[in-house]
């Protein structure tokens, strides 16, 4: 009598298929870990101590929608912070379009403090928009200025004269 | 010196020594957000247990994962939900609050029967058979390989189910622990086989 066969029994499939992990990104909790520091300290820096937990909110909610999308990001630093940069310069143009009301925020009281600090946000908010986030990437980040380039759509060079015009102004807006 | 400014924005914006705190504020915040926005594909949370510390993950639908974390590997075990589910994988302790609290009124002996609803997804096909057909060996009582493989309509496939067992995605809660080999052998145990024979003897079964 011939052996019976037994590839006839079901084998136990536990494991789904994997896509390869290599170009996926880490676990969302991994990643937000690694980053929310350098996001918060950005935006502190970028649109001041008041805006910048909704826009930290804003910024790590588009990232989170289109986590599942993002394929071979080796530098997910640098997704974020552009994500960042936008929700920003949205901030700005917003404000811009309705600023506050002045009993809302007494400006006068807002920006006077015992070692000079709240100064600091008024004059980075004077800036023009490309200057203020070369700025906050350059002295909050520590970014190469080859990366501010990139990120801000110039190329290195012009990364380091938007840094130099930023601090000047800033140097110029604070002296008044 | 303009550089001067450009440090003072930068202890500014650090919050001195306060960023870290604030940061941690802001990403609490964002768990609620995320969760209200349906953008929490899986919400995962350490529960320490008289086993070892366990990690347990759970989806919209249910609890999906509970996984003994016997080398302390909690970071594979995370990169693993991440490929098998969605790499939208935030620790939200609130999220399975109720897991924990069945799982310790589990090991305090005061509880028989979990109440939870469960994802099947990270099982499938005979596999998910053989898991369900587990989740019905009530407590204090065993079963074998072999008649489980039998209720899964495969009586010859004891080992497939044994394999299936192993790899049991939600153990203590699909009970594959009172699982025994034909004769009485305890078998294996994705947990290590001590724990095995702890949790049938909380359950009164050994």
């Amino acid at each position: 009598m011939p052996p019976r066969r037994r590839s006839h029994a079901p084998v136990a499939r536990d494991v789904l298929p994997v896509v390869p992990t290599s170009d996926r990104p880490p676990p969302f909790q991994t990643f937000l870990d690694e980053h929310r520091g350098a996001v918060l300290a950005f935006l502190r820096a970028a649109v001041g101590p008041h805006d910048a937990d909704d826009c930290f909110q804003e910024t790590f909610i588009a990232a989170l929608r289109a986590y599942p999308r993002l394929r071979g990001a080796d530098n997910l630093r640098g997704w974020v912070l552009r994500i960042a940069q936008r929700k920003a310069i949205d901030r700005h143009r917003q404000l811009a379009r309705q600023p506050r009301p002045t009993a809302e925020v007494p400006e006068d009281v807002a920006v006077e403090g015992p070692d000079g600090v709240p100064e600091i946000w008024r004059a980075v908010r004077a800036l023009p928009p490309k200057q203020r986030t070369a700025v906050a990437h350059r002295f909050v980040c520590d970014l190469p200025y080859r990366e501010i380039g990139a990120l801000i759509g110039c190329s290195e060079a012009a990364a380091r004269q938007n840094v130099r015009a930023g601090l000047d102004n800033m140097r110029e807006e604070l002296d008044r | 010196m303009t550089d001067d400014n450009g440090r003072l924005l930068r202890s500014a914006a650090l919050a001195e020594g306060e960023g870290e705190a604030e940061a941690s504020d802001a990403a609490t915040r964002l768990l609620a957000r995320a969760s209200a926005e349906g953008l929490l594909d899986v919400a995962y949370a350490g529960v320490d247990s008289p086993f070892g510390r366990l990690l347990v993950a759970a989806t919209p639908r249910g609890l999906v994962r509970i996984d003994y974390l016997l080398d302390g590997s909690e970071t594979e075990a995370l990169e693993r939900l991440a490929a098998r589910i969605s790499p939208r994988l935030l620790e939200a302790p609130g999220e399975v609050d109720h897991v924990r609290r069945e799982l310790d009124e589990y090991f305090a002996g005061q509880r028989r029967d979990f109440d939870l609803a469960l994802d099947w997804r990270l099982t499938a096909g005979f596999s998910r058979r053989v898991l369900r057909a587990t989740a019905r060996v009530g407590y204090g009582h065993t079963s074998t390989y072999a008649e489980l493989a039998r209720r899964a309509g495969s009586s010859r496939a004891h080992r497939a189910a044994g394999n299936a067992l192993h790899h049991n995605p939600l153990p203590i809660v699909v009970p594959c622990h009172r699982v025994l080999r034909t004769g009485g052998g305890l078998g294996g145990y994705a947990g290590g086989l001590s724990v095995k024979e702890r949790l049938l003897r909380l359950e009164g079964a050994l």
